[in-house]
This record gives structure tokens, sequence and C-alpha cells, in this order.
């Protein structure tokens, strides 16, 4: 059992990740029984043997997965994730914004892969819903930095307006 | 200039929290190295030679005398009593230990200064015309908008893990010295026939290993729409620009890879869906951030005075000041005055605590307590009467800052280079050095005129080398230092970026090959001609046949020879 952040709390939850391994056919990929998130392309290959696990099999993104043909499938997956490689690789923000926005997906969508502390808010406001930490990183002080920041200037998927549409600013002055 | 409010105030100060946070569990090791580098780097902390490397940021150019004061006492208490300007507006500092940076950052949001952005794969610092909102040329005035990105850029939850650093620049006046086709985005504001701000965008510029001018990809962009523009191409640049080897990961490299036209199609199609939404600018803040930079209380003064034009006549030193460091203003009555960074003997750019504390008092007696930073790496004091520069004079000069320079040969843009950089092949401040030491005579440097030499210790082009005029660079050949010429480079309306002469040299021969290149252009030129002009009329060869003697003709002719057969 993994734990996750999801509205500032810890939540046990039963989803594991899995991984294509090396040189494997995604139609020949084995999914344990249990629940999984799997990638897209073994969804894609696998998609008519899964719909008997309804509720069973998420979906993992990379940045290489057309989110085209990714949207049109969002109604059978229970669970939508994205992976950072690395914590460098800052494409799974813009991944995630255009899925919320773009693609309208309103469903869970979970921060997978090299997940650490100090990205944590900018991975909620691009959308992320829950997040699976790094096992390296302590749960406890990833709940500590959720909110470094009081406001924002600019919008996202979590509040679209910049903060000059939020707030009357007054020249030289105080918070309104 | 603009002020911080409530907001900006709890934003900086929660970003110094943070900061200090992520050092002390850096510090505690819950952090590791690799995990605190980007944290580290988007505060403009870099590790260097020999010392960390402290970035502030100096947003489009803007500084306070009260600014200045601090950033004098921290070079003094926390460092060794001096400061580096850069040609990005912003300020370095080289010996500030790494547990006394969230003190320094603290110290600095209380004079509403930060090190937000200043490096890193995200937004950085942006940048533009040092003579905003004074300069006679100028058709909007970039500051209210350049906040205003400062602002969007700040945190941005989606653009802080870029495959690169990007580089922002506007400029908004009949001349660009911004330099925005070099930056990843170049804007220039302009108006059209009922006086709406639109801007021209350029995009895919950058210097460093891959030199290359951006490329228009939108006319007349209404100003409402910029923020919700700029989104869309850095949307795109963040998906899909290469992120497998970091000299080719510059949104420069995927504009070409793609080509302007496909580029531009994907940005368009990313920005149907924010075209007109919540990040529209809207009336009222573009009001509320330009309240911040109305003119000050200008005296109504005759644009001339006696004493003034008396010390004009009498005195060829203020003569020559004049003409080089000061810059016409749009107000009758009123200059702009470079203060020179580029003493004999001075580190460009390098400015010492006493300096700044003076240049603040300056500025507060002078020019209504503010002052510019120029990306040339002077000081700029902007708003100074006419009939106080005799004394301003006197002042600079005894302060070293009055080198009647400015635009000539020695106003050298120079990088920190082998003596502090991590990167460099070769040191570039000796380089600059040896060639003031050389070109010291005022009337030979005012007879050469307008030239810009621009060094750079390596190929990451801290130093702008490919737009200067004369442009050095510092190379590696067996572990030893060579330098390699460029000339025919310019910054400007008109940027090109310089072709390399031939063959690198050592140091030492440094001063001569530059000697060369001006008598070559001095034997050329016809009346009023620019070196540059004469480069450009005359092509290379008579340059590279002065430097490298006969043996550039016979290698030119065996060329020939090989081409014919
Ligand atoms: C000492 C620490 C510094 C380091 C480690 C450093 C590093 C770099 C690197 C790696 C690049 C190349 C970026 C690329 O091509 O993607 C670069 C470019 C640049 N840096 Fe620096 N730099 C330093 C100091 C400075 C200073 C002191 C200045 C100003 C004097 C400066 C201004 C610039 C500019 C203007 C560019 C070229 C424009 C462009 O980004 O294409 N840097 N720097
Ligand atoms: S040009 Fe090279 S040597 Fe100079 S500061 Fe930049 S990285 Fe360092």
């Amino acid at each position: 059992m993994a734990e996750i952040l999801k509205n500032g709390q810890v939540h046990s939850d039963n989803w594991q990740v899995l991984h294509l391994e090396a040189d494997t056919d995604p139609a020949a990929q084995t999914v344990a029984p249990g629940q999984w998130l799997v990638p897209f392309n073994v969804w894609v290959a696998q998609r008519d043997a899964f719909k008997t696990r309804a509720g069973e099999i998420g979906v993992w993104l990379s940045a290489t997965d057309d989110l085209n043909a990714v949207a049109a499938e969002f109604a059978a997956w229970p669970l939508v994730a994205i992976d950072f490689p690395k914590f460098t690789d800052g494409r799974g923000y813009s991944i995630a914004w255009r899925l919320r926005n773009h693609h309208k997906y309103t469903g869970e969508l979970r921060a997978i892969g090299n997940v650490l502390v100090d990205q944590l808010f900018f991975m909620l406001r691009v959308g992320f819903d829950t997040l699976a930490l790094d096992p390296k990183v302590s749960t406890e002080i990833a709940l500590k930095h959720l909110t470094p920041f009081p406001d924002t200037y600019q919008g996202s998927t979590d509040n679209p307006e910049p903060l000059f549409r939020q707030v009357d600013r007054v020249l030289g002055g105080a918070r309104s | 200039m603009y002020r911080y409010d409530d907001y900006d105030r709890a934003l900086v100060k929660a970003r110094v929290d943070q900061f200090r946070d992520q050092t002390a569990r850096w510090q505690a090791g819950e952090l590791g190295d690799e995990e605190f580098r980007p944290l580290r780097l988007q505060n403009g902390l870099y590790m260097q030679r020999h010392a960390p490397m402290l970035r502030i940021a100096v947003p489009y150019a803007m500084i306070s005398a009260a600014q200045l004061r601090v950033l004098a006492a921290i070079a003094r208490e926390e460092d060794k009593g001096y400061a580096h300007f850069t040609t990005r507006h912003n300020l370095q500092y080289n010996w500030i230990p790494m547990a006394r940076v969230p003190e320094v950052l603290a110290r600095l949001a209380e004079v509403e200064m930060h090190a937000i952005q200043t490096s890193g794969n995200c937004i950085r610092n942006v940048t533009s015309d040092q003579f905003s909102g004074i300069a006679p040329d100028e058709v909007v005035d970039t500051r209210p908008l350049a906040e205003i990105i400062r602002q969007w850029s700040t945190f941005h939850p989606e653009f802080a893990f870029l495959p690169r650093k990007f580089k922002i620049a506007v400029h908004g006046a009949e001349r660009d010295r911004a330099v925005v086709q070099v930056h990843d985005i170049g804007l220039h504001l302009y108006r059209d026939d009922k006086g709406e701000v639109l801007a021209r965008v350029w995009v895919g510029g950058g210097l460093g290993r891959t030199p290359i001018l951006g490329e228009i990809i939108h006319e007349g962009l209404p100003w409402r729409h910029l923020l919700s523009y700029m989104e869309a191409i850095i949307r795109v640049y963040n998906l899909e620009g290469r992120r497998d080897n970091p000299y080719k990961a510059r949104i420069k490299i995927l504009v070409k890879a793609l080509g302007i036209e496909e580029f531009r199609r994907k940005v368009d199609a990313e920005w149907a869906s924010l075209k007109d939404g919540p990040a529209t600018i809207t009336d009222a803040e573009l009001a509320r951030v330009s309240a911040y930079f109305t003119a000050p209380a200008y005296a109504q003064l005759p644009d001339t005075d006696a004493d003034y034009e008396a010390r004009l006549a009498s005195d060829k030193a203020f003569a020559r000041w004049v003409q080089q460091n000061v810059h016409a203003h749009r107000v009758p009555g009123y200059r702009a005055v470079t203060l020179s960074l580029k003493a004999k003997g001075q580190a460009p750019g390098d400015i010492t605590d006493t300096q700044m504390d003076a240049v603040a008092d300056l500025a507060d007696a002078y020019s209504f307590g503010e002052l510019r930073s120029s990306h040339e790496q002077n000081l700029v004091l902007s708003d100074v009467e006419l009939r106080k520069l005799p004394e301003l004079f006197d002042k600079a000069k005894a302060l070293k800052l009055a080198s009647s320079t400015v635009g000539l040969l020695t106003d050298i843009i120079c990088c920190p280079g082998g003596d502090f950089c991590d990167l460099a092949n070769a040191k570039s401040i000796p380089i600059a050095k040896a060639i003031m030491e050389r070109f010291d005579d005022l009337d030979y440097l005012h007879d050469i005129g307008e030239l810009d030499l621009n060094i750079s210790g390596c190929m990451n082009a801290c130093g702008h080398h490919h737009v200067g005029h004369i442009g050095v660079l510092g190379v590696d050949k067996n572990d030893e230092e060579w330098y390699q010429v460029t000339i025919g480079g310019r910054q400007g309306n008109d940027t090109r970026l310089g072709k390399v002469i031939g063959p690198s040299f050592a140091a030492a021969d440094m001063p001569d090959v530059v000697t060369k290149l001006l008598e070559t252009y001095v034997s050329l030129r016809e009346p009023e001609e620019r070196f540059v002009e004469t480069v450009v009329r005359v092509g290379l060869d008579p340059f590279k046949l002065s430097v490298y003697g006969e043996s550039a003709r016979d290698r030119a002719n065996k060329k020939k020879e090989a081409e014919n057969g």
C-alpha cells in the first residue's frame, strides 16, 4: 500500500505503476491482478481485455503520448497519471495543463515519478489533484510545503484569473 | 519606478522564507546537491570557481538610490567590497558564503529587490532599454508592460522547468537599444495610427554556442494579448524543445528545426483558445502599473544654460564627456548621463561599495533618486538638469566614473571570464584591461569614434561578442588560452553577427591585433564612416591582411586557385 497526497492530507492507496518491460510488445505485457496504472500504449493494445477489469486499470502518460488520442479515451479510465521521469523535466506541467484546459479532463490526475517537495505547489496549480511522492521524500515534510506562496500573479488551472483580476490592487497599497 | 504593494511584498518575503528553508534542508542533507541545484539557481545562486556567485535582479534596468545603498552595504559587509553589473542589467556578487545568502535575500527584500529567476531554466529577468521613459526617440514606454511581464513570469507554475533558460527583452523606441533579436522572445512595442500599442514579436534569438538572430513570429500583436501569446509560445517550447542535449535546448534550435512557419502554426493553434481569456491584460491593470512610472516633477527649464555653455567652450575634457556620456532627453533642460564603469584598470562593469554609495548620493542630488543599469555595463542617471552637468562632471570624475568613452573602443563589454567563471576557456578581464591600457589616448579614441568591443571568455557569449563591432572570444587550445576575433557584428535595428577573421591569438597579441584593425580602418574610412560601416563596405580581407600579413593573402590566393582549379 502506498501513500499519496490529496487535498492536503495523506491517503493510502492501492494503485501501482506498471512500466513496460524492456523489449516487450505492449500487447504481450502481463498486468497482474490489482489496480494498475499502465502506459498508454499498453492500454491501447489491450483495451478490450481491460474491459473486464473496470475500475482497475488507469493510464499513465509520458511526454511522447499523443494527447489528442488520449483525450478520446478518458471516459474509460478511473485515473490518469503523468510521469515526471526527472523533476527537472517540466513537460509534465504543460501536459497536465493541456489535459485540464484543452481536453477538459475532470477526473483524478496524479503526478508520479520523480515527484519531490519543492515542485508540489506548481503541480497543484497546473491541475494535478493527487501526488504520488518519490519514495525518498518524507510525506511529513511534503505536507508542510504545499503552499509556499500566499498569492499567485498568473492564472493556471487552479485559478485561471491572474492576480489583477482577483483583487483590486490599489496604488502603493494595502491588500483589499 | 514600480513600488511593491502588499501582494508583491508578501510574495517576495515568502520566497525568502522558502529559500531559507530549502537551504536548511540542503544543509541537513534532506535535499541532495542535485535537487538543490535548480532551486538555488532560480534564486540566482551559482557555484563558481572560488565561491558562490549571487545574481540580483534589476528588472528592466530600474534601480533606486535606496536600493543601491543596500547593494553597497551588502558588498561591504558580506562580500569583498565590490560587485559587478552584467549585460542583463543585473548585479552579481562573487564572494558571499552560501549560508549567508538567505540573510542577504531578506535584506534585499526590504528594499523591494530579489534574485528570483535570475538563473535556471525558467523565464529570466526581463531586459529593456536603459533610456525607457526619457529617450526622445521613444514611442512606447516599455516599463509598465515589462513590469506586468515580470509579475506574470514570477513563479509561473508551468514554466519553472523549461528545457533551458528563457530571456525576454522589450524595446519601444525607434532605435533598438535592448538587442531584442538575440533573445528567446524579443518585443518591439510601437503604435498604430490610432495610437494603440502593438508588438512586433521576435522569437528564437540567442547567442551562446549557436548564435541565431530571432525571426518575426507575429506582427501587430495588441498589447493586451502579450501574456496569452507568450504563454502559447512558451507552452509549445516547453513541450517540444529538446531536452536531450543542453546545447540544443534553447528555443532557437526548436524554431530552426521546425521552421518559423510551422512553429507559428503551432503557436497560433495553442493561442486560439487563450486569446481573449483571463490572461488578457486589462485597461485597469495597465493603468495601475503605468501610474508608478509617471514623470518625476520636472522643472520648467530652458534647453540651455550660460555656465554650462561657458564650461563647454573652455574645458575640452568636459566637452568630451558631454559628447560621449550625456544623452538627449525628451524634456527640455534635462539630459541623461552615463556614469562609466570602464575606468582604466577596472574590470568592466565592476563597482566598489563606496562608489555605489556615492552614485546613490548623485542620484538623490541630481536625478530624483533613480538610476538605470545599461546592458553595456554602465550606470545611467536618467533625469539630470542641463545646468547641473558641470558640477556632476566634477563629482563623477572624482569618483572615477567619468571616463569619457561611452560608445567608444574602451567602453568594453566583458564577461567575468576565467578569473571567476567555471565555464571559461580563457580569462577575459585581463584582455579588456590590456586594451584599455593600450588605448588610453582620448584624442585617438574620439578620432576612432563609435566602436563596440565585446569580450566573452567562452562560447556561452555572456559578453555578447557576436554582436560587437570587434568581438573577442576566449578559446581553449591544448589547455592554453587563445582568442578568436570577429568583426562586423552589431546590435541595434540592423543586428548582425560578426565574422571570424582567422586563426586565434595569444593574449599578449591582442592589443596589437586591435591596433592593426584600427589602422586598417583609419586608412580606409570615408568621412563620417564608423568602423563597422567600413567593415561592411570593404569586407574582411583588408583587415585580415593587416592582422595576418602576407600569410593571409597567400592563403586567400591558394584558396582561389583551389577553387579555380
Ligand atoms: C559567472 C557565471 C556565469 C555563468 C556560469 C554563465 C553561464 C552562461 C551560459 C551557460 C550561457 C549560454 C547559454 C546558452 O547558450 O544556452 C550564458 C549566456 C549568457 N550569459 Fe552568462 N554566465 C555567467 C555570467 C554572466 C555574466 C556576468 C553576464 C553578463 C555580463 C552574463 C550574461 C549572459 C548573456 C548576455 C548570455 C548570452 C545570451 C544568450 O543567452 O543567448 N552571464 N551564460
Ligand atoms: S562567456 Fe563563458 S567565461 Fe564568460 S561568464 Fe559566460 S560562461 Fe563564463
